[in-house]
């Protein structure tokens, strides 16, 4: 298969991107979107340039480290898959492929399509964990938690914190993000007891990075490569409205 | 937003009741009478003013939003977000400014009459003495051209209500697997309603009357 | 032998960790906070570590290459996690599960440390749900357990195929409690290039910053490696391409002993290699031989479709060897034996390196909604990367390499033979012998970085606690610091025409024939022979685009193939040394007139530990005893 590559190049930070095309022919069906670029890194490098620089690293669709928004889609056309899994079978011979980085105020590009996702990791410093101690944790068993709760809140704990979400909201708000790990949380019996200060805080922080505001389009569940479903946004901002509501003030 | 929304969509459904006494065969009495209430009623006065303010709050709020969220993505995507949304919800802003543009003439063509900022419209030109909200319907609504804008603004309205009801719903966090696709359900009915309910005036006026 | 004092304790086996523990020095909560600790690497065993760490109240510094420390490689664990909980009342027991791994390993590994490992299984199920972590449960709302490969009982607690994923995400939320109390200060996009040792004792070490390529000197008073396995020397493995051997390379080359180096767990069930410009095998989980056939046809080269190939002709070929355990035989076997067809002519596919899983029985006898509620995440994600539907047509396999056994020589203490450099999880080499069983490498991390290591650290650092801060501006800094950026400007120097990943495969493929399933004196040699060769190649040819002042992946990879040349050389050696099969590492001179394995625990029931002796000389090979006290030596049989 050939294909014409459209890539967005940026020395770093400060400098101003642009885009780049670049030819590319004898591509395997069976090769992944990743093994593609590696495979023009490797004649970009015999030519004497300057690789694409993309985050990867698991490649098997877990790690949450590769991102890129390609003809328009983070991780692609395909659903719930990441970009490592996306095989060039599912593309068109002799397509052209755009290839950006995420973009986002909150995601500032750091080289070529490698973004700093660094406001991601905050929002989960603010509040993102359940305080337990080691060692000061009663026997796993006396705590039942229901079957379908703890279905929930796996489903909800999937997230790879990739950035897709972002990416896919026209708004590039965090929301899905965020809401995963307060509904995860506010789900289960260990989670409940700081779950009004955990959203407070989290949610400040995501506003704070400057992620946009949510206006329940939806985009970001439909490209969620882990189909992370938009009713725990709903449910955090139950958890948000009655912290608000219910907050007592500490004396 | 959401809250100034369900306010809103609740002042919607006792317009639009009021508006289709209108339909009456019994010369807008009953519709008059129903103004005259309204109009005289001090808790009503009151809500007018609530109500003013829930309109304020939801255009400045999201003028804000749109502000802000434009702003979070500073650099634009080359190729355009291919991500799949239902388009009502896309397009939230653009309709909510349609509808903002038609609440300014239908303010116009309404409610500064009543307070006497805009000249009463008579028949055929003149200006009446007495304004009166069913000859004034009457008409506007004989205008093709008017009838028209408000059609169109209905349409619009109802887009924007589609995707306004089962929002609201999530972002006030009011959402269960059971109810929630019935609430969905209920938001297209109610934004169905509301445009067609509202519709019928002009329709009725141009075409009945 | 002075130089290995592996330090375990005397007593009675159930008693030796709490005693030893008891007699444990402390430093008290005060000299804590002057106490720096360095832990390198995010995974479980790091991250556990360092959040336990700041817990205590210690200042730890933490680095990782990726992005975040959500992303290490811990992450991709797919089975479960194993304790001796006994929630399924079938008799399981902290004894039995360390009876399971010591015969797993094939009595490699140190009776005293597994038992230990087996010891607080519980308490990490236990952390881990005060955490948060989603395991799955039964309809009564307990943590649900399945069974893995290799035993009786099913003590195997999981989280969907993804519980790697909950309990590194579980351990990341511990850590990032620490970082925003601020007891744990996170460096990510950091590669750690060397160890410090000041006064011959870890102090430091050398990092490079990923973003600005600028090198950092960070000062503590103990070092932890977190740092994970080397099985990227192979080039195609299930690890994640970032994976690498630098870390601990740096610490062996510093005067860590390296243990059973050759120990490296070649995992049965993988997608095979589809294209030449794999980069990445991906697993497919152990459990799917629970309903799968393995088989190839008996026809030499047969080039059929699966379905038209009738069941007369077909070999299912692990039943017919091994009739008692069939299709579960543990790991080692299962990939050697798949190995063992597709040398004869009898692979499948277009490369002929694989064989059939084929799911038609279990789907006709059990249904295919039964086989989908089972393994519809695998099965899916099998097609993604395949086209191939394996619903309708058997799944192809591959073995590839997945988890190294070896790793730096630790005591009891998970002390390096340098005092005050610590090695965890992965990187140590400690409890899964010469294999490692399903489920237990997840149990091994955590219970080092929670609940081991930081009991044993403060044993080191309570003479720490007038030492003060430790100067950056030692000249052992300045030294090593000199000493990476003179590799760096020597690698860039070569301006060669070759990249990085090329040579990385070119290295995997020398390991993979010589030094990879079956082994045997003169492929070893061979294969040393072709490293030598291919590594000078590299310090002529190697391609390095780009500054080192700037984010340079292809200087990072070339860094790390760097070092795999070195750790290659000396996987050889060992399993040069090693005149036995056992476990992982197979012999084609030690095995029976049927082809298994045989070993000789008259003459190598040790720890071959390695000291390096400079970049020309041959490291010498230090000898650990291995004492059975508890545990009768006994041959493994799965006929």
């Amino acid at each position: 298969m050939d294909f014409t590559l459209k890539i967005w190049r940026q020395k770093n930070a400060q400098t101003k991107g642009s885009f780049k095309t670049y030819p590319l022919k004898d591509v395997s069906p069976e090769m992944s979107f990743l093994e593609m670029l590696d495979y023009l890194n490797k004649q970009i490098i015999e030519q004497g340039d300057e690789p694409v620089t993309f985050e990867h690293d698991c490649r098997e669709g877990i790690c949450g480290s590769c991102g890129l928004y390609i003809n328009g889609r983070p991780h692609g056309p395909m659903r719930n898959t990441t970009t490592c899994e996306l095989h060039m079978r599912e593309f068109k011979d002799g397509e052209t492929i755009v290839i950006e980085p995420w973009r986002s105020r909150a995601f500032p590009v750091i080289k070529d399509l490698v973004v700093d996702r660094s406001s991601f990791e905050r929002i989960m410093h603010a509040g993102g964990f359940i305080s337990a101690n080691t060692g000061t944790a009663p026997e796993s068993n006396s705590n039942p938690i229901s079957k379908l709760i703890a279905d929930k809140a796996f489903d909800a704990a999937a997230c790879i914190g990739c950035g897709a979400c972002v990416a896919a909201c026209q708004n590039s708000s965090a929301m899905l993000y965020a809401a995963a790990k307060i509904a995860q949380y506010a789900m289960i019996p260990q989670g409940k007891v700081e779950a009004k200060e955990r959203v407070d805080k989290m949610v400040k922080q995501m506003d704070a990075e400057g992620f946009g505001f949510c206006s329940n389009t939806y985009g970001c569940e439909f490209d969620c490569p882990k189909g992370i479903s938009v009713d725990f946004i709903a449910l955090m901002n139950r958890e948000f409205f009655s912290s608000k509501v219910c907050k007592q003030k500490q004396a | 937003m959401a809250l100034a929304g369900i306010f809103l969509m609740l002042f919607l459904i006792f317009h639009l009741a009021t508006n289709l006494l209108m339909l009456a065969r019994d010369d807008g009495e009953a519709f008059s009478e129903a103004v005259k209430f309204l109009t005289e009623n001090p808790v009503v006065k009151i809500m007018e003013y609530f109500l003013f303010a829930g309109f304020l709050i939801h255009i400045i709020l999201g003028l804000l939003l749109k502000l802000q969220n434009y702003m979070a993505r500073p650099v634009k995507y080359h190729k355009s977000l291919q991500t799949e949304t239902s388009t009502f919800s896309r397009f939230m802003f653009h309709t909510g400014v349609i509808i903002l543009i038609f609440l300014i003439i239908h303010l116009i063509n309404f409610f500064f009459v009543r307070l006497g900022w805009v000249p009463i419209p008579g028949e055929a030109g003149e200006v009446a003495n007495k304004h009166d909200f069913y000859s004034m319907a009457q008409i506007w609504f004989k205008n093709p051209w008017y009838s028209a804008i408000y059609l169109v603004s209905f349409v619009f309205l109802g887009f924007h209500l589609k995707h306004a009801f089962q929002s609201a719903f999530q972002s006030l966090g009011l959402n269960h697997t059971k109810y929630t696709p019935v609430i969905k359900v209920i938001g297209t009915i109610y934004a169905i309603a509301i445009s067609v309910g509202f519709a019928i005036i002009p329709v009725y006026f141009y075409f009945f009357h | 032998m002075q130089k290995l004092d592996s330090k375990i304790p005397e007593g009675p086996l159930a008693e030796k960790w709490s005693r030893y523990k008891a007699g444990l020095r402390l430093v008290n909560p005060a000299n804590k906070k002057k106490i720096d600790i360095i832990v390198v690497g995010t995974g479980l065993a790091g991250a556990g570590t360092a959040s336990a760490l700041g817990e205590l109240g210690y200042n730890v510094k933490v680095f990782c290459f990726q992005d975040s420390p959500r992303r290490a490689h811990s992450v991709a664990a797919q089975g479960g996690i194993n304790a001796a909980k006994n929630y399924k009342n079938d008799n399981d027991s902290v004894y039995r599960l360390f009876h399971d791994m010591v015969k797993g390993g094939d009595y490699r590994a140190r009776e005293a440390n597994v038992y230990r490992a087996a010891e607080v299984s519980n308490d990490v199920i236990d952390h881990f749900t005060a955490l948060g972590v989603p395991f799955a449960r039964d309809y009564g709302g307990s943590l649900d357990t399945r069974s893995f490969g290799g035993v009786q009982v099913s003590r195997t607690f999981y989280a969907k195929g993804q519980t790697g994923q909950q309990c590194l995400l579980g351990t990341y939320s511990s850590l990032n409690r620490q970082i925003a109390k601020g007891t744990v200060k996170m460096f990510p996009r950091r590669d750690m290039l060397d160890v410090v040792i000041i006064d011959g004792k870890a102090r430091g070490i050398i990092t490079r910053n990923l973003l600005t390529g600028e090198l950092e000197r960070h000062s503590a008073h103990a070092v932890v490696l977190a740092t994970g396995g080397y099985g990227t020397v192979f080039y195609l493995s299930t690890l994640g391409l970032g994976s690498n051997a630098s870390a601990a390379w740096s610490a062996y080359k510093k005067g860590a002993l390296f243990a059973n180096p050759s120990f490296i767990q070649i995992h049965p069930t993988s997608i095979p290699v589809l294209n030449d410009y794999q980069c990445k095998l991906t697993l497919m989980s152990e459990s799917l031989r629970n309903d799968g056939r393995v088989w190839v046809p008996k026809e030499k080269g047969d080039k059929r479709h699966p379905g038209e190939i009738p069941e007369e002709e077909r070999d299912y070929y692990l039943e017919r060897r091994y009739p008692a355990f069939g299709n579960l035989v543990p790991r080692d076997v299962a990939s050697r034996a798949a190995k063992e067809r597709c040398d004869a002519g009898y692979g499948v596919g277009d490369t002929g390196l694989s064989v059939y899983l084929d799911f038609k029985d279990a789907i006709e006898k059990q249904g295919q909604k039964a086989i989908k509620d089972k393994y519809g995440n695998l099965f899916e994600m099998y097609e993604k990367i395949t086209g191939i539907n394996p619903y309708t047509q058997p799944m192809r396999i591959y073995p590839a390499g997945h988890y190294t056994m070896g790793g730096l020589w630790v005591d009891y203490n998970l002390m390096t033979t340098i005092p005050g450099l610590y090695a965890i999880g992965e990187s140590n080499f400690s409890d899964h012998g010469a294999n490692r069983l399903g489920a237990s490498s997840l149990m091994q991390c955590c219970g080092d970085g929670y609940f081991i290591l930081p009991n044993t650290i403060g044993h080191y650092l309570a003479d720490d606690i007038r030492t003060g801060k430790i100067p950056a501006d030692d000249p052992a800094f300045e030294e090593a610091e000199k000493t990476v950026a003179d590799r760096i400007q020597r690698i860039i120097a070569v301006g060669g025409k070759e990249t990085a990943s090329s040579f990385h495969k070119r290295l995997g493929k020398i390991m993979w024939d010589h030094c990879g399933m079956r082994r045997d004196a003169e492929g070893l040699k061979k294969g040393m022979e072709l490293l030598k060769q291919l590594e000078e190649e590299f310090w002529k040819n190697i391609c390095i685009p780009g500054s080192e002042k700037d984010l340079n992946q292809e200087l990072e990879k070339a860094l790390k193939v760097a070092d795999f040349f070195e750790v290659g050389m000396l996987m050889c050696e060992d399993a040069l040394q090693r005149e036995e099969s056992c476990g992982a590492h197979f012999r084609e001179e030690h095995q029976t007139e049927t082809g298994e394995a045989r070993r000789d625990d008259a003459n190598f029931a040790y720890v071959g530990a390695w000291e390096y002796l400079g970049p020309k000389a041959k490291p010498k090979l230090y000898k650990e005893a291995l004492r059975f006290e508890f545990v009768e030596l006994k041959e493994r049989s799965y006929k």
